[in-house]
């Protein structure tokens, strides 16, 4: 059974329809990428999975049930792109201040921050002000006040954004943690090449509505434009075949494009002819990157603003 | 509500554990009785004793006092109008040589120009020595006597008594209503000002902190903003108990160290300062009950007022806060739009103080009357009018009605800013225009 199904979502704003008809699911245990262009409607969808707006129309089903905010708020972690938090609190108190807020008892709420600090080495951060932190400490905190409660959905808006490669690093890696004891994760951002690492399903938005939706690896085959790299350890004779064409040349290699109605084999069996040694043989496939280009270029990219009915 | 009452605590200990505000509270009384230390300090400095040298040959100031509040007057000295100064005089006072029937050649010489009422008061005294003189010698009649007459006179104190719809009637006084009215409506406007603004200040707090997304994903905003409200409202609370208790503490030190003159005299020198006047009425009310005996202190209902007086306070906080609150959650970070946003909130508290001072003055025109009624002015121009006498000024029907409209009032101004608090908490960089506010408050949730 899914973790969240939402459909038909829809949110109409006076100047701009920011979500029009989404529908989409997400299996327990995944991780789960939510991606589009800046204005495509993200964070208004994120804001209503967490239950901080109510949508005009459409419904969103949380654990088999009818979500609803006050109840599910334990269950449900997010990490909004404008981070926050007070700054002139002591950083335990505050910990245990949000913890308490998403309804962890006193003594729950201390022993499991007790936990996550001694786990991200920041017992010494206890006792002091969140204005002493720098950035990168800021977010990791941020990130460990977000999960310390241990929800079944954690939903991270553009989690890795100001963070160096060490502490993405560990971001990262707590994320593929938290996946593999059953939390679910949804997270939105621009870094494409985080995605194509770590996600499970994708779900690509623009003006609202959805354009993509499936796991990477369907993606990339829906997209595919059957080319193929060739590593060879010598340059052949013949270069010309029925079986394909050649996009790119490189020293050591061919980039291939195979015809309609021809294998990979073809092309295999094209060189073993010529007895030209073969390094190495794999498919390109696209990055999420030139996929998501090429589905939103063309369309404006920029949002205008429309007047709604 | 489990939650509200989360962030009631947080926001209660987070301020009241600031060592700005342990030090506001404990300072602000102090900073008061010093700055009234220091008026009086300057006041009593400045009336040394001046020595005006009298030349009197006729013998008019014969037999009288040698002084005239902080003058010092010495009857025929040895000294002219070129030696004068030398000899430590301020000034020099020409009696005429024809006595008490010449009312024209009186003439001080001074070298600079006397406070004009320093002048009064040697005027006064002039008047009064020649008044002797000739009742004495026209109508031989002796000025002690007449002195007497007089103080026996003065002793009618009328005693006011009100006819009310009661069977009996009751002590009435009109003093000491007035200072009651005064201090009670005054304490209202200030807490208003200063606890509506920290309302408003605390509601920007998530914003500007940008916190606001962590904490309405586990809190409904109506929750955080009651908390905030209930949360600041204590700290006020508490804070106007200390002070309160400070100030009773302070005041009755310096109540038992000066006299009423010196208050008194402190008050004529404020009349004259500019801003003086809020200063000037405060301390008549404050003399007033000064000098009011215990008949006619207890012939103001204490029972009825302080519980009217908690009523209005607690109501009149939770009405304005509620504004102040829908105003702080529409600033974005520039604390200019605060202040702007802030006026029209602040205006009725305004208006209601000039109606209050006017309301004591006439506890039953009609301008009183409807003004104590309508919420956005009755807790400070009720509090105003109550001292004067419930059922007597304030008949039943009008402090109930007063109450229940100032509740009602508080539930619409709650439900009012909890819709624009709900919708501008999130909003950040565009400012919210009175238009958009307006519409957000009766859209359907």
């Amino acid at each position: 059974m899914p973790l969240l199904q939402v459909s038909h979502l829809k949110k109409y704003y006076a100047t701009q329809k920011a979500v029009d008809d989404i529908s989409f699911s997400i299996e327990p245990g995944t991780i789960f990428g939510l991606l589009g262009p800046n204005g495509a409607g993200k964070t208004t969808l994120l804001r209503m999975i967490t239950g901080i707006f109510f949508p005009d129309e459409g419904e969103i089903i949380f654990d088999g049930k009818k979500f609803n905010p006050e109840e599910d708020a334990l269950r449900i972690g997010y990490m909004p792109e404008e981070r926050g938090l007070y700054k002139k609190m002591k950083i335990g108190e505050q910990a245990m201040y949000l913890a308490q807020l998403k309804g962890l008892s006193k003594t729950d709420a201390f022993e499991k921050i007790k936990k996550w600090f001694i786990k991200f080495e920041m017992q010494t951060w206890w006792n002091k002000k969140i204005e002493d932190l720098s950035k990168g400490m800021g977010q990791k905190l941020q990130f460990v006040i977000t999960v310390l409660h241990e929800p079944k959905l954690i939903i991270l808006d553009e989690p890795f954004s100001g963070l160096d490669p060490v502490n993405s690093n560990l971001i990262k890696e707590e994320i593929y943690k938290l996946a593999k004891k059953g939390c679910t994760i949804i997270f939105s951002t621009h870094r494409m090449e985080q995605v194509e690492e770590i996600c499970d399903q994708i779900v690509l938005v623009n003006k609202g509505r959805k354009i993509l939706d499936g796991t990477v690896y369907d993606i990339k085959q829906q997209f595919k434009e059957n080319l193929f790299h060739v590593g060879l350890n010598s340059s052949p004779t013949i270069t010309s075949s029925n079986a394909f064409d050649i996009t790119d040349r490189e020293d050591n290699g061919l980039v291939v494009k195979i015809k309609q109605g021809y294998a990979t084999n073809d092309v295999l069996q094209h060189f073993i002819q010529q007895q030209v040694g073969i390094k190495e043989f794999h498919e390109i496939l696209p990055s999420l990157n030139d996929i998501f280009i090429k589905l939103v270029e063309g369309t404006a990219v920029t949002r205008q603003f429309q007047t709604v009915a | 509500m489990n939650k509200t009452w989360l962030i009631i605590k947080r926001e209660y200990l987070t301020r009241v554990r600031n060592k700005t505000f342990i030090l506001s509270t404990f300072l602000t009384p102090l900073f008061f009785a010093g700055l009234i230390g220091v008026i009086v300090f300057i006041t009593i400095k400045n009336t040394d004793k001046e020595k005006v040298a009298v030349i009197d040959h006729s013998g008019i100031f014969k037999n009288a006092t040698d002084s005239v509040k902080s003058i010092q007057l010495v009857l025929n000295p040895v000294t002219d109008t070129n030696n004068y100064e030398k000899q430590g005089y301020t000034a020099i006072l020409f009696a005429p040589h024809e006595g008490i029937n010449n009312t024209d050649s009186w003439r001080l010489y001074s070298k600079k120009s006397f406070a004009v009422t320093a002048v009064g008061n040697i005027e006064d005294k002039v008047r009064k020595e020649l008044e002797n003189k000739m009742l004495m010698s026209r109508y031989q009649v002796n000025s002690d006597n007449i002195d007497s007459v007089r103080d026996a006179s003065r002793k009618v104190i009328l005693e006011e008594k009100r006819i009310g719809a009661g069977a009996h009637s009751q002590n009435g006084n009109s003093l000491v209503a007035y200072s009651v009215g005064y201090g009670a409506g005054f304490l209202i406007y200030i807490t208003l000002f200063i606890y509506g603004a920290m309302v408003m200040r605390g509601v920007m707090e998530e914003k500007t902190n940008r916190i606001a997304e962590v904490i309405i994903s586990s809190v409904k905003p109506f929750q955080l903003m009651m908390g905030k409200i209930i949360g600041i409202g204590a700290v006020g609370l508490t804070q106007f108990f200390m002070w309160i208790i400070l100030i009773t503490l302070f005041s009755s030190i310096i109540g038992a160290l000066l006299p009423h003159e010196i208050l008194e005299q402190v008050n004529e020198a404020n009349k004259s300062m500019p801003g003086g006047q809020m200063n000037v009425q405060g301390n008549e009310a404050l003399i007033g009950l000064a000098k009011a005996t215990t008949t006619q202190l207890s012939s103001v209902n204490w029972l009825l007022v302080v519980g009217c007086f908690i009523f209005y306070f607690i109501f009149g906080y939770l009405f304005y806060a509620a504004l102040f609150a829908a105003v702080g959650s529409s600033v974005n970070e520039d604390p200019q739009d605060a202040q702007s946003l802030m006026f029209p909130i602040t205006m009725p508290i305004i208006l209601a103080i000039f109606l209050m001072i006017n309301a004591i003055t006439h506890p039953e025109s009609s301008l009183a009357t409807w003004s104590s009624i309508i919420p956005f002015f009755s807790p400070i121009v009720m509090m105003g009018r109550i001292p004067f006498g419930v059922p007597g000024t304030v008949p039943y029907w009008q402090l109930g009605l007063s109450m229940v409209l100032l509740v009602l009032g508080f539930l619409a101004t709650t439900w009012m800013s909890a819709k624009i608090y709900r919708t501008s908490i999130l909003l950040y960089g565009k400012k919210a225009t009175w238009k958009e506010m307006w519409k957000w408050a009766f859209r359907k949730s």
